[in-house]
């Protein structure tokens, strides 16, 4: 049974449909609404305020905090200058991905890490003998996530402080009605937007504070149905969802390396060892064999089938993560893995693993749909991905 | 002459469009797309003709005439890539009509609740209100291929135009007599009729019915207004399956996409230049004339303005065959609503229903009983506003909060009926304007007490603004009433529905031709595609 997060008291109230799930044992809501409509414009168009406090999130701390660190993930930490954050993977002995994250670093000898899956683990296995002490956080800390294009003033006239400073992927302490905060420029929606860090205690009173200072700008509470949407639109990877965790399959083929999942950009091999460098380094004497990408389906394809059974274009009212094959011609080349209807873009946009020789910008594949029970198929077609990128998401 | 005007001074432009409404800078960008020359000409300093966005206090932006879209073809907005040109639609799925008693309605885009809200009024039509949504759908896509092509002309009997009604047959056949009769009833009945075979309670006929009458001098009772319901049902948002939408940054956020799209495309477009007339040599139109007097030539001139200032005006009746100038007289333009657009210093509050929620997101409907909607027809058949209008308003600022300082909201108010030709004179709106606004207020004020205060600037526009700001003959916001017998092939002449004019080489792209008024931009795109097939251009 999943248990209440520290903002339960608050968002529990404003649940009218009843719509909760469980993420990481918590009891996360899908949307507030019977429609998550409301809460995705309000990532788009105003702000959303999401309880992201089921996350993963450590502590690592000590002289060899970065080395650990480095060890650990594809990046070199210990570059990462102090009161900047990294999106990063890590790789198990033979390469393949484990989980992907963010590293925060607060001080020269402290970082905050966040996981989608349990890491302390992980975390003291390849720290063993360094000189670092590994806290596992997640229930100590509530975070909220303040994300859309109104965030900036919200949280600015929340904590009082200048936030035009506080470029993307920055991290900052600042004061929230009196407590002690942590914010940082990142998020899951691919929007301008921030997430602070507090101690649970005070999770009601920020809660609080943001919903008042928020009124004004058309603030909405937004639950996962409507982050689903915008994270798929921001071309984010979802664990267990898009790619799985290697040492949790059985199957070899379920495993990914950096580079298939998109990821190879932040494998740093000319650095010291870390887990999984070999192998990876290996790898990348050949091709890789899939390649993660956003395939934009065609609406007049879409159209067409359904009017051959005379019935309109209908597509679920929510982000699907129903796993679809992906043709080319009569071959399988892929699997779709997520895939939603974007209210921003009007189009279809779906994420998926394919052939790395079909990868390229402007392929068109097919993707299995089913009409009336039938299985039938429509083209889509390979193109770059964040689907949706809009400059105030890293304008400083 | 002619042929020394196409080959010799050959023309800098192929097309010259006249207006930058919507209509206008979509068979722009159509043409454009074709690899064609294309010059808009705009009177105004701003695009967007009747769907535009203007700061009228400051930090307030309204959407100071048309103030949703539905019906913007979903092929259009994929043609010319609006949404990378900006285009952004946010929901607006639920309508609220609040009644004197203190009850109110609220249906929303959530089933069970609206089947439960319309039961405390009568469980019966609760249960019937689905299945009349899910018929009036299946009607609306049986009409579709009306809207998303050239209107068939059943008075022809040329094989093409046998085909086309015969397409048009096709989703009728197999679906029972019972169809056949369903549309003959919704083409002749009034709306409360057609809606009374349905419904008992009057709380939901007469909120229902009122989209039969939006633009029109009809009543709620006039046969013909069952049709218009169709209309609504056809609002498609994201392909089919979403209903209204509320432009972000306002409707003049639709025409500047439109607008960038075009230019991409190679379109030039020129506001401040007032176009004077449509120059007519030989029974052809060879170019135009602008207010300060610049001859521009083009090998086509297409008119974004209504049928009677493009025919009686621009042109001049002078170079209209007699018989084409009367049926343009006839065409009835006779606006009758007006807008009233608020600046608001907070967001205002329901009596029935106190404290912000998502009854205020959606549409609210002032349209608390049939006998209401009627003695607000009453006063405006006798040539006055009415005292009690029907109101249609929305509070954009609370989806889309760039049209708002922070704190505070903008309301747009569509009045019904606000009749252009007063009993005194359609000049004397300039002296009644405000006591026309007062008693819109006045009927809102009994809804929601303190909004007066709350009110810190106010645009009042009447149909006689309409036409003297916007251009809107008669301030039709339709370019013509959207009555039957102006529909189709009928619009705006029978025989001349299709773009085409009797001044050769002049071409029509706005809402006075087939399928009509909205941002639909289906005339504009349907327009371009006349011309370019016809070789005109």
């Amino acid at each position: 049974m999943p248990i209440p997060s520290p903002f339960h008291e608050r968002t529990r109230a404003l649940c009218t449909s009843y719509r909760w799930k469980d993420w990481a044992g918590y009891a996360a809501v899908c949307s507030y609404d019977t429609s998550h409509d409301r809460e995705y414009f309000a990532f788009r168009e105003s702000a959303g305020l999401l309880d992201v406090s089921p996350l993963y999130k450590y502590e690592i701390h000590g002289p060899d905090a970065a080395a650990l660190l480095s060890r650990m993930v594809v990046r070199d930490v210990g570059k990462l200058e102090i009161g900047r954050v990294a999106y990063v993977c890590w790789c198990d002995d033979r390469g393949k991905v484990v989980d992907d994250g963010t590293i925060a670093r607060l001080g020269e000898d402290s970082f905050r890490m966040t996981a989608a899956d349990p890491t302390y683990h992980w975390l003291l296995a390849v720290g063993r003998g360094l000189r670092a002490t590994v806290e596992d956080s997640s229930a100590r800390l509530a975070a909220l996530a303040l994300q859309g294009p109104r965030s900036r003033a919200i949280l600015g006239e929340a904590t009082g402080a200048d936030l035009d400073g506080l470029k993307y992927f920055r991290i900052t302490r600042a004061r929230l009605d009196g407590l002690e905060v942590w914010v940082s420029r990142t998020g899951y929606t691919g929007d301008l937007g921030y997430e602070v860090w507090v101690e649970r205690d005070g999770a009601l009173a920020v809660w609080d504070a943001l919903v008042a200072a928020g009124r004004r700008h058309g603030l909405e509470p937004a639950g996962l149905d409507a982050l689903d949407v915008a994270r798929i639109e921001a071309g984010y990877l979802l664990l267990g969802v898009d790619y799985y965790s290697a040492p949790k399959v059985v199957l070899e083929s379920r495993k990914s390396t950096p580079d298939e999942l998109g990821l190879g950009w932040m494998v740093d091999l000319e650095r010291g060892p870390f887990v999984g460098r070999a192998a990876i380094a290996a790898e990348r004497a050949r091709p890789p064999a899939w390649s993660f990408v956003g395939l934009e389906v065609s609406w007049q394809a879409l159209e067409a089938l359904y009017e051959s059974y005379g019935l309109p274009p209908a597509l679920p009212a929510t982000a699907r993560r129903d796993g679809l094959p992906v043709y080319a011609g009569e071959t399988q080349v892929g699997k779709a893995t997520s895939h939603t209807w974007s209210p921003i873009l009007k189009k279809y946009l779906v994420l998926a693993t394919v052939e790395a020789s079909r990868a390229a910008r402007g392929t068109v594949l097919e993707l299995e749909h089913t009409v009336e029970f039938e299985r039938r198929r429509v083209a889509a077609t390979v193109v770059a991905t964040p689907f949706f990128d809009p400059e105030r998401k890293r304008r400083p | 002459m002619s042929a020394a005007t196409a080959t010799g001074a050959r023309s800098r432009y192929d097309a010259v469009v006249v207006g930058a409404g919507h209509n206008g800078l979509v068979c722009a960008a159509y043409l454009a797309r074709a690899g064609r020359k294309v010059l808009v000409l705009e009177r105004r300093h701003l695009v967007g003709g009747a769907t535009i966005t203007e700061e009228i206090h400051p930090g307030f932006r309204f959407s100071c005439c048309s103030y949703v879209v539905s019906l913007l073809r979903p092929w259009i907005i994929r043609d010319l890539e609006l949404p990378r040109h900006g285009y952004e639609v946010l929901p607006l799925d639920s309508t609220f009509t609040p009644f004197p008693d203190g009850r109110y309605l609220l249906r929303d885009a959530d089933p069970e609740r609206t089947r439960r809200a319309i039961a405390a009024f009568s469980p019966r039509d609760a249960e019937v209100y689905k299945q009349f949504g899910q018929r009036m759908a299946e009607l609306g896509r049986l009409v579709k291929p009306l809207v998303d092509g050239v209107a068939p002309d059943p008075t022809s009997l040329a094989p093409r135009e046998l085909a086309r009604l015969a397409r048009l047959g096709r989703g009728l056949a197999g679906r029972g007599e019972e169809w056949l009769v369903g549309l003959v009833k919704m083409m002749t009945m009034s709306a409360v009729d057609f809606l009374a075979e349905w419904f008992e309670c009057e709380e939901l006929i007469a909120p229902m019915s009122v989209s039969g009458i939006i633009g029109t001098f009809l009543g709620v009772r006039s046969p013909g207004t069952a049709y218009v319901l169709l209309h609504h049902y056809m609002g498609e948002i994201d392909g089919s399956y979403r209903a209204w939408g509320l432009p972000r940054g306002g409707t003049g956020a639709v025409a500047e996409a439109i607008a960038s799209s075009a230019r991409a495309l190679g379109v030039e477009i020129r506001t401040g230049a007032p176009v004077a007339r449509i120059q007519v040599t030989g029974g052809r139109a060879t170019g135009v004339v602008l207010e300060n007097g610049d001859e521009i030539g083009a090998r086509v001139v297409v008119s974004g303005a209504d049928p009677h200032r493009t025919f009686l005006g621009l042109v001049g009746a002078e170079h209209l065959e007699p018989d084409f100038a009367r049926q343009v007289r006839r065409f009835k333009m006779r606006g009758s609503s007006g807008k009233v657009n608020l600046a608001l210093d907070g967001l205002p509050e329901f009596a029935c229903l106190p404290g912000r929620g998502a009854h205020l997101t959606g549409d609210i409907t002032i349209a608390p009983s049939v006998e209401y909607l009627e003695r607000a027809y009453d006063d405006a058949k006798y040539g006055d506003f009415s005292r009690r209008p029907f109101l249609d308003i929305v509070i954009p600022s609370l989806t889309d909060p760039t049209v708002a300082p922070p704190g505070g909201h903008v309301m747009s108010i569509f009045v019904q009926y606000a009749p252009y030709h007063l009993k005194s004179g359609a000049a004397d709106w300039e002296h009644q304007r405000e006591a026309f606004g007062d008693a819109v207020i006045r009927t809102l004020e009994e809804y929601m007490p303190g909004l007066e205060r709350r009110i810190l600037h106010r645009q009042v526009l009447s149909p006689w603004d309409l036409e003297r700001i916007y251009g809107l003959t008669e301030g039709n916001i339709f370019h013509g009433e959207l009555s039957l017998e102006q529909l189709a092939f009928l619009r705006p002449v029978a025989g001349w529905s299709r773009y085409r004019t009797p001044v050769r080489d002049l071409w029509m792209c706005a809402s006075g031709t087939h399928p009509g008024g909205g941002i639909m931009g289906a005339p504009g795109a349907l327009c371009a595609r006349a011309l370019l097939a016809a070789r005109a251009v």
